[in-house]
């Protein structure tokens, strides 16, 4: 056992489906057990954060952290594996871009935490009580990790050495990246572990994409009849896909849904919102600017479509108090 | 009084200050199943007895919050990652919701496409908890060495044919899921008033030999559950003890024969002696159901709203319910197929029928659902319905107020959306399933706390069997995040009031 490598997982603020993800390895997943040593995975083995801090500092080949960080906990368990760990590899996109929960950072903290205690239509709690980080309760004193005011993605808080991108990644990724980890074969520090290329180039759908969409309106997906076959965007369906990694098998559109762009930009991109959006704006069947208007007044949410995993990695980040 | 006597007596009294003040707590940190973080605070008396347990959830991501101003019809989508376990099960309420504020009606074969997704989820979701998560507590054995009890250890025991089978059923249940949703963690195929993809004929086949194979694999576990746990009679002894028994309400979904529905039906609520309380639409949740604050969790504690908050309290005072899947079988009068009924019959025989109020019998109810989804299941693939064409209703109302319910496989699970009159979302609020089990589970890790711990002392088999006492509800806690394969690490540290470790196990 001593001569395998050494393997953590570690979630954060995240919905388990990236633990899911490689559950779905399946049969897959009895040949990385026995090719690594996997020496932390709260969700799945019996080891604890002490185990961890008994580990020589370097000791672990990589861990795989997935979701993003919005409490201290989660925060000081990042930089314990990261000086654990000679790699670190951010998995999903929470922890790549924040992921959904980083839509929070439209928000402010105490408006969540009032919404959940005080305002929600189903709580009753006449006395106001809040959960506290040091709790009172019969004279006895009871303690919850602390949230932060924002959300951030691992990279904000520790330095990162690669990314595995999607919500969740897909089993397929997940085992060329465990093959590349394996044999040396790993790309230059900081890559996304998936092809540098736009969904738009792998999808099936990719011949009935017109050269110039003229986009003229916009229209809702339970307002329209999506055509199986056809490029969304040909059919006025807002789809990501031109500014979207490719590498996930194009599985919503499979399923007959556009791409909301799970798998981050390009590594060309900086801000895969600002991207989406210009590529959109370039294509539209307008040059005034009133008829520009109306046609972008037909996109009812464009922060949570255009920035649906990445506001906490973005230029944005967070709404700041007027 | 004389200075040696005084000196004597402030040495005792401050002797016994500092004992009173040194009373003992044992902190179970982390138990790693809730977003990767969860603790149980013990505190002990000074006799080393059990004074008060908390079970915490530390855990707030403030989803109700940041849905604001997101278009209805992306609620589907954005929800299910509140769970990436149970994805499926937040996408299906979410649309079911959608439906009810469009007030539209799905075309049957949509409709059945739905229920298809869902049973075949709910099916390969048990099987996850029986196998690799609870199902090391039986099979394995609740004393057997820690470094077994788990999923290795369950394939050790069943062997490895029998693990791969369980591997290779899931994988083929989840891809079935994949085809019409896209992705199985966090598929796409819901839409007010249909799906996005429909069942090509030619897949047919293929998806009738699945739901054979999946009723197979029901009837497999079922078999080994009785082979394993009922015909070892400590089992049997520990199921029914004391100490992982409540008296509380229990709620789910029921059809319009009062038989347990997952997809659909209106939320009935039996009392601890088994008579119906409420029965009622989920519309009118808000009337019934209510959730009660502590500033120890951040998780809220559901209750009956008709009786108020009455605190951690079993029996007639009590206003805690339960879900899940003891819950359900408490809830409805029967199953809706015959296999699920007959096993449903038995279970209720051996255990002195209903209500069944003990905890770890939610492991065998789970194996008898498994049951009724893969009978379901066939009788959805059997209908001609299930591959026509029609598969969207466009809706045309204008939206206002929309809720929905499922049975999660953690149990009942409520969506509620506010719109303006263009969809975009105003207010949410959504009762998660595990919430409903949350005052129970807290009164359960209490109960089997005081049970077990007794003069201060801490065995590592108490480990296991204070897990057991929340284990058996699979819980998902906030449904922030559930738990996967295997065991949860856990370390008791019994302390003194100077923070001194007395005391200290792992595993």
């Amino acid at each position: 056992m001593a001569g395998k490598p050494k393997v953590a997982f570690y979630w954060c603020a995240s919905c388990g489906g990236c633990e899911e993800s490689v559950v779905d390895l399946a049969e897959a997943i009895l040949d990385v057990v026995a090719a690594v040593d996997i020496i932390f995975w709260p969700v799945a083995m019996d080891f604890k954060r002490s185990d961890v801090e008994a580990l020589p500092d370097g000791s672990i080949l990589v861990s795989m952290i997935n979701g993003a960080i919005r409490s201290s906990e989660q925060e000081e368990m990042a930089r314990l594996l990261r000086r654990k760990s000679r790699l670190l590899l951010a998995y999903g996109a929470c922890a790549q871009l924040g992921g959904i929960p980083g839509l929070a950072n439209q928000f402010d903290r105490e408006q969540l935490v009032r919404f959940a205690y005080d305002d929600c239509p189903s709580v009753q709690n006449p006395d106001k009580v809040r959960p506290r980080p040091q709790a009172q309760d019969d004279g006895r004193t009871v303690t919850l990790p602390v949230l932060h005011q924002v959300v951030r993605t691992l990279d904000q808080v520790v330095p990162v050495d690669y990314y595995l991108p999607g919500c969740p990644p897909t089993p397929r990724l997940l085992n060329q990246a465990v093959a590349a980890l394996l044999s040396g074969t790993l790309p230059p520090r900081g890559s996304v572990l998936a092809p540098d290329i736009a969904l738009c180039d792998e999808c099936p759908r990719k011949d009935s994409k017109p050269a110039d969409l003229r986009l003229a309106e916009f229209k809702r997906p339970h307002w329209a009849v999506i055509d199986p076959e056809k490029c969304f965007l040909a059919q006025g369906l807002l789809c990501m896909g031109p500014g979207t990694r490719g590498g996930c098998e194009a599985l919503c559109i499979r399923g007959n849904m556009p791409c909301s762009g799970c798998f981050g930009p390009t590594s060309r991109v900086r801000d895969q919102g600002a991207k989406i959006l210009s590529s959109i704006c370039s294509n539209l069947a307008a040059t005034e600017k009133p008829e520009i208007d109306r046609i972008l007044t037909t996109i009812p949410d464009p922060l949570g479509t255009f920035y649906r995993y990445s506001l906490a990695a973005s230029l944005l980040r967070k709404r700041v108090a007027a | 009084m004389q200075e040696p006597i005084q000196a004597a007596w402030n040495t005792a009294y401050t002797k016994v200050n500092q004992e009173y003040l040194q009373r003992r707590t044992i902190s179970i940190d982390p138990i790693t199943r809730l977003e990767g973080h969860g603790k149980i605070e013990i505190f002990l008396d000074d006799k080393g007895e059990v004074e008060r347990a908390y079970l915490q959830v530390p855990e707030l991501r403030g989803f109700e919050t940041f849905c604001i101003g997101r278009p209805a019809e992306d609620m589907p989508q954005i929800t299910s990652r509140i769970c990436g376990v149970c994805p499926t099960a937040h996408h299906m309420a979410s649309i079911r919701a959608l439906d009810d504020l469009y007030k539209v009606q799905p075309p049957l074969t949509a409709t059945k496409i739905r229920e298809l997704v869902y049973h075949t989820f709910m099916l390969e979701d048990h099987a996850l908890h029986f196998y690799v998560l609870g199902g090391p507590d039986f099979i394995v054995g609740p004393g057997a060495p820690k470094e077994q009890r788990n999923v290795v250890g369950v394939i050790q025991k069943v062997g490895l044919e029998v693990g791969k089978k369980v591997i290779s059923m899931r994988r083929r249940l989840r891809e079935l899921i994949a085809y019409f949703g896209g992705k199985v963690i966090h598929p796409v195929l819901g839409l007010p008033g249909g799906v996005s993809k429909g069942l090509d004929p030619a897949d047919l086949p293929g998806v009738k030999q699945l739901a054979q194979d999946g009723a197979e694999f029901a009837r497999f576990t079922l078999q080994v559950f009785k082979d394993v746990v009922l015909k070892n009679d400590q089992y049997l002894k520990l199921i029914t003890s004391d100490t992982y028994t409540h008296r509380t309400h229990y709620m789910g979904l029921v059809d319009d024969r009062n038989r347990l529905n997952f997809y659909a039906g209106k939320i009935r609520v039996v009392d601890p002696t088994g008579k119906e309380f409420a029965a009622f639409p989920v519309q009118h949740y808000l009337v019934y159901i209510a959730e009660h604050v502590e500033p120890w969790s951040y998780v809220k504690f559901c209750y009956l709203k008709p009786l108020g908050w009455k605190g951690f309290v079993e029996g007639p005072e009590s206003s805690v319910y339960s879900v899940a899947p003891l819950a359900r079988l408490n809830a409805a009068d029967g199953m809706p197929t015959p296999e699920a009924q007959q096993a449903y019959e038995e279970y209720l025989g051996t255990l002195g029928g209903k209500p069944v109020h003990h905890t770890l019998a939610n492991h065998w109810a789970r194996v008898i659902e498994m049951l009724c989804a893969a009978e379901r299941m066939q009788e959805l693939v059997n209908d001609p319905a299930i591959t026509g064409t029609e598969i969207r209703t466009i809706p045309t109302a204008t939206p206002n107020v929309g809720i929905g319910v499922v049975e999660a496989p953690r149990g009942t699970l409520i969506h509620h959306y506010e719109t303006d009159e263009n969809g975009l979302i105003r207010k949410a609020n959504l009762i998660v399933a595990t919430q409903g089990n949350s005052a129970r589970m807290a009164m359960g890790v209490e109960k089997s706390a005081r049970g077990l711990i007794h003069g201060g002392k801490v065995s590592d088999g108490l480990l296991n069997m204070i897990e057991m006492a929340f284990r058996a509800y699979d819980p998902c806690h906030g449904c922030a995040t559930h738990s996967l394969p295997g065991q949860i690490p856990l370390t008791v540290i019994i302390r003194d009031g100077a923070g001194q470790v007395v005391q200290e196990l792992r595993r």
